[in-house]
């Protein structure tokens, strides 16, 4: 087994072990040695590695994880946790944007609208998603799918996973700010439960822009933060290197966010982060949206309104 | 956190901080030197070349209300440090910092006041407080005061400029993004008018919300008006810059702003939006009140 380059540092001794223990389950497969005491050996450093490496991540850590080449991204949630699902393109305006996608779904058999921020597997697929960094036109499909939720009472879940919305000419000519501040307006006021999980990274105003929801989850490795690691380093340290210091600073962990309010509730990932088990990943996704659609599902469309206005309200500190 | 405080009525009170440094200040547009006391008396714009130089908030206020009309509310709001963040310097000291030098509390003065006669809740940025950048003061004040149109039954005007969410308070000022947003739906269905005023620089976090989202945008003239910086953007996309990229002018071209109006015409040009908008509401102007609808106002701004 060749090893996966996409390894973060911290991952590299595990996967060291890893890399170990399949060589010896290989040899002794081949050779018919009974090299068990060996194997139980390796599984064990494996697990107590596990526990040293994820049971004190740093802030700058787990940004890495949520940046993991290896993490599941939305289709890959898609996939396995929604039937028939129908991807609808195109703002009706100016064109469609891949890095976001989104459309008309069944979840445990109730009909239901998913959009996502979607990032590329490799450099072809980045191309064409942008890296995750939507336009405009994301924001305005993203929009058009969420009216259309309204309008036929399905539930909106969308799953956040964006660096930002991308700094372009073309983006800027088209207005991406009024784009994404015209969704926070209307979702707002939105007639029908929003649940939005952020599984990756929750890149500014480019993830808000789909994510005024009723119930704001978020995976436990993921982040949700005002302004990169790196582009708050660059601004007040004057140097990008700095980007672990300021992910510290910036609280934008899944616990920080609960203690801030921002955010209701860490969906737990495995042991090594979501990429290490995608379908323990996407089960435990499936559990936290029942629950939570089950809850809004009690209220009235003018319930969910006035409390989806109460959330954000309170939200800030002040001093008075 | 209480939501409505005790409203404390007060005249706006600021050091005098406003002009320049020196006597002098280079035009950047024309190239020329311009007389300081001429700078203030033209509401910081240079006469020859008509360009805008930023203008605080307190002569903004001034510059747009019947005078003496400004009630100024929730001045006692203040920054706190909800993450404890430090960098290379502390949230705090960049506040205390800040404070000094602008003579404000945070970066946004906000009341209700009179234009030709009408009731309006005003709110305005000033970006010599930390860049005008939007904490939790910032987006809870602007909040009000569109919550004090709905209560008021007033349009609502925001001048802004500002360079984007403040990063001190991390995740809280993005989420105020959506809490003015809100805020704004919500003066939709009063059927409110809300008048959103450009002027340099409005960027990032404050645009992609109720910057972006007023019934009419007014910019002034040739304001810096975006959502990602144009270092950024050219760092990014390794291109040139179209000519005027990111200028009101350019917004203008673009389909985002209704109108570029120079400072001088803003207050009347508002006056006659309300009317519009309003006719049903018209106000009666006092006769007292009928100060400086004329264009060029003469100085007697900062004179406290």
């Amino acid at each position: 087994m060749e090893p996966d380059k996409r390894a973060l540092d911290f991952e590299k001794p595990l996967q060291e072990l890893e890399l170990q223990l399949n060589s010896m389950i290989q040899k002794s497969e081949e050779s018919n040695i009974d090299l068990s005491e060996e194997i139980g050996s390796i599984e064990r450093k494996i697990e107590s590695t596990k526990k040293t490496i994820y049971s004190k991540l740093t802030p700058w850590q787990k940004v890495q994880l949520s940046r993991h080449p290896n993490r599941p991204y939305s289709l890959d949630y898609v996939e396995r946790l929604f039937t028939d699902f129908q991807e609808l393109h195109g703002d009706r305006v100016f064109g469609d944007d891949a890095a976001i996608v989104g459309g008309p779904a069944l979840f445990e058999g109730h009909p239901i609208m998913v959009i996502g921020q979607q990032k590329g597997r490799d450099t072809k697929e980045n191309l064409m998603r942008n890296f995750g960094c939507p336009h405009p036109e994301g924001y305005r499909k993203a929009l058009r799918l969420m009216k259309m939720a309204e309008k036929f009472s399905m539930p909106i879940i969308t799953l956040v996973d964006t660096p930002g919305a991308y700094p372009g000419i073309g983006a800027e000519e088209r207005h991406v700010a009024e784009a994404i501040a015209v969704n926070l307006r209307e979702m707002s006021t939105l007639q029908t439960p929003i649940l939005t999980v952020v599984i990756g990274e929750g890149g500014s105003g480019g993830a808000l822009g789909i994510a005024v929801a009723d119930r704001v989850l978020i995976l436990q490795n993921a982040y949700y933060s005002v302004i990169s690691p790196e582009g708050c380093a660059a601004i007040l340290w004057k140097d990008r290197s700095h980007a672990p210091e300021a992910a510290g600073a910036l609280c934008l962990g899944a616990s920080d966010l609960i203690e801030l309010g921002v955010v209701d509730e860490i969906v737990p990932e495995p042991v090594g982060g979501a990429h290490r088990d995608v379908e323990a990943s996407a089960d435990n996704l499936r559990k936290s949206l029942i629950s939570n659609l089950k809850k809004l599902r009690e209220s009235s469309f003018s319930e969910l309104i006035e409390e989806r206005y109460a959330k954000f309200r309170a939200m800030g500190v002040v001093a008075e | 956190m209480a939501i409505f405080g005790k409203p404390k009525y007060s005249t706006v009170n600021v050091k005098k901080r406003d002009i320049p440094e020196g006597l002098w200040t280079k035009c950047p547009k024309s190239g020329e030197m311009v007389y300081n006391k001429e700078l203030e008396k033209n509401l910081m714009v240079v006469p020859a070349s008509e360009y805008h130089f930023p203008l605080s908030a307190p002569l903004r206020v001034q510059s747009l209300l019947d005078s003496g009309t400004f009630e100024e509310e929730d001045q006692s709001l203040t920054s706190r440090d909800p993450l404890n963040f430090t960098g290379v310097s502390s949230y705090q000291s960049k506040l205390r910092e800040n404070k000094v030098k602008s003579g404000l509390e945070d970066a946004v003065i906000s009341g209700t006041g009179q234009m030709n006669g009408r009731e309006v809740s005003l709110a305005v940025m000033d970006f010599r407080f930390l860049g005008a950048s939007m904490g939790s003061v910032v987006g809870e004040k602007i909040t009000r005061a569109i919550e004090r149109g709905v209560e008021r039954n007033a349009p609502v005007v925001v001048v802004s400029a500002s360079g984007g969410a403040r990063m001190y308070e991390g995740i809280l000022s993005l989420m105020q993004m959506a809490k003015t947003s809100a805020a704004l739906a919500r003066l939709s269905e009063a059927k409110l008018p809300y008048f959103s005023v450009l002027t340099n620089p409005t960027m990032a976090g404050v645009m992609a919300s109720f910057a972006s989202l007023g019934d009419v945008i007014l910019a002034e003239p040739g304001a810096l008006i975006g959502f990602a910086g144009p270092r950024v953007i050219k760092e990014t996309t390794q291109r040139e810059l179209p000519e005027g990229f990111q200028t009101s002018e350019f917004l203008l071209s673009r389909g985002l702003v209704d109108q570029i109006v120079s400072r001088f015409e803003l207050r009347d040009r508002l006056i006659t939006l309300f009317d519009l908008m309003l006719p049903q509401t018209k106000a009666k102007p006092k006769k007292k009140a009928k100060a400086k609808s004329k264009s060029k106002p003469k100085s007697k701004l900062a004179d406290k």
